[in-house]
């Protein structure tokens, strides 16, 4: 049954995946946060950090460790693969009506409406893990101090995950 | 005939391969994969031409799914049919999953470790900064109306303060965009 649920869970985010990475977030926080309950807060904060700490799409790595964590590797892949199954539905239909899809003005037309939906979620997700995960004036520095020095590009953005983690490890104790 | 489908296979050898490579290498997916399909499978392997992989690019972005999965399997379908759909997605996710594998189960293994919750503690605060820098890039693009400023903030608010599913929040997108003047 938890591997039909799984099936559930992420073909429905796969279906709903737009935008990609970030506003992807508030999509699975909703589905295995508060639906299914397959992880805590705490669990998915650090899941998200580890998912920017490893390469591949972000909606994967929780897919796969999501799934590994409620059903083991064949959980797993059930999740992983849930997660890709509208994508391989939609290439198939695409593939065979491409004069429909191309170009169409429509179709541009949704793209572009989309992008104010995209920035919400996405400063959806930022605002969610900034209210549960800085709890103090340190994390506060460290938000403003990483910001300034990725948004300058004047430090690559994993290796800055890297330091703060760091940082946390020497102040938190 | 033979030589036909010795090509189809190494083709799809050919796609495993690259599109492990890409997924082992990008942080991030979506965008940061883009340079490195483009430099694997037009410039190196000479598999399609530039015009076709910015054909593909396009549509990848124009249906939902991680972009790095639409791509790779939008690649992988016109180089090699369906088995070359499935392969390049294989491939691409392939490295992802081997590695959040061997993380859970680290995790695992360590959780309820000081050094490790203290380790997240301070890398949270980074990844709020990572989504703003993110969030300031792509809004700087995209919001150029006022009109799209405000209806962002209206959705974010519909979103945070009254629970709205993102669900909604995209349906509200997709249709202000099909009804409005371009």
């Amino acid at each position: 049954m938890i591997y039909f649920y799984l099936f559930l869970a992420f073909t429905r985010i796969g279906l709903l995946a737009f935008g990609g990475g970030i506003a992807v977030l508030p999509l699975i926080q909703k589905e295995i946060v508060d639906t299914y309950q397959w992880l805590t807060t705490t669990q998915f904060l650090d899941l998200v950090t580890l998912s920017e700490l490893t390469p591949g799409p972000i909606a994967i790595n929780s897919a796969t460790f999501v799934g590994y964590r409620v059903g083991g590797i064949f959980g797993a892949f059930i999740a992983t693969g849930s997660f890709c199954l509208p994508s391989v539905i939609f290439i198939l239909f695409i593939s065979k009506f491409l004069s429909l899809f191309e170009g169409n003005e429509k179709v541009q037309k949704i793209m572009k409406g989309l992008r104010p939906s995209v920035i919400a979620l996405m400063s959806l997700a930022g605002f969610s893990i900034a209210q549960n995960g800085i709890m103090d004036w340190f994390a506060v520095v460290l938000c403003v101090l990483s910001f300034i020095l990725v948004w300058r590009k004047m430090i690559d953005p994993i290796f800055m995950l890297i330091l703060a983690g760091f940082a946390g490890i020497v102040f938190y104790r | 005939m033979d030589i036909l489908i010795k090509r189809k296979r190494g083709i799809i050898k050919v796609l495993f391969v690259s599109f492990f490579q890409i997924g082992a290498f990008t942080w991030g997916g979506g965008y940061a994969m883009v340079p490195l399909i483009q430099r694997e499978l037009v410039q190196k392997k000479r598999l399609m031409n530039d015009d076709d992989f910015i054909n593909i690019l396009s549509i990848a972005q124009s249906f939902p799914g991680a972009i790095a999965i639409n791509t790779a399997g939008l690649v992988g379908n016109r180089l090699a049919g369906f088995p070359g759909l499935l392969v390049a997605i294989f491939g691409s996710v392939l490295p992802s999953f081997i590695i959040m594998i061997a993380a859970a189960t680290i995790l695992y293994h360590f959780s309820g470790l000081a050094l490790l919750e203290r380790f997240f503690r301070g890398a949270i605060p980074a990844v709020v900064a990572l989504i703003a820098t993110g969030i300031f890039s792509i809004a700087k693009r995209a919001l150029k109306r006022r009109f799209d400023l405000i209806l962002s903030g209206l959705l974010f608010v519909l979103a945070l303060v009254f629970g709205f599913h993102p669900f909604w929040i995209i349906l509200i997108g997709a249709l202000t965009g099909l009804v409005r003047k371009s």
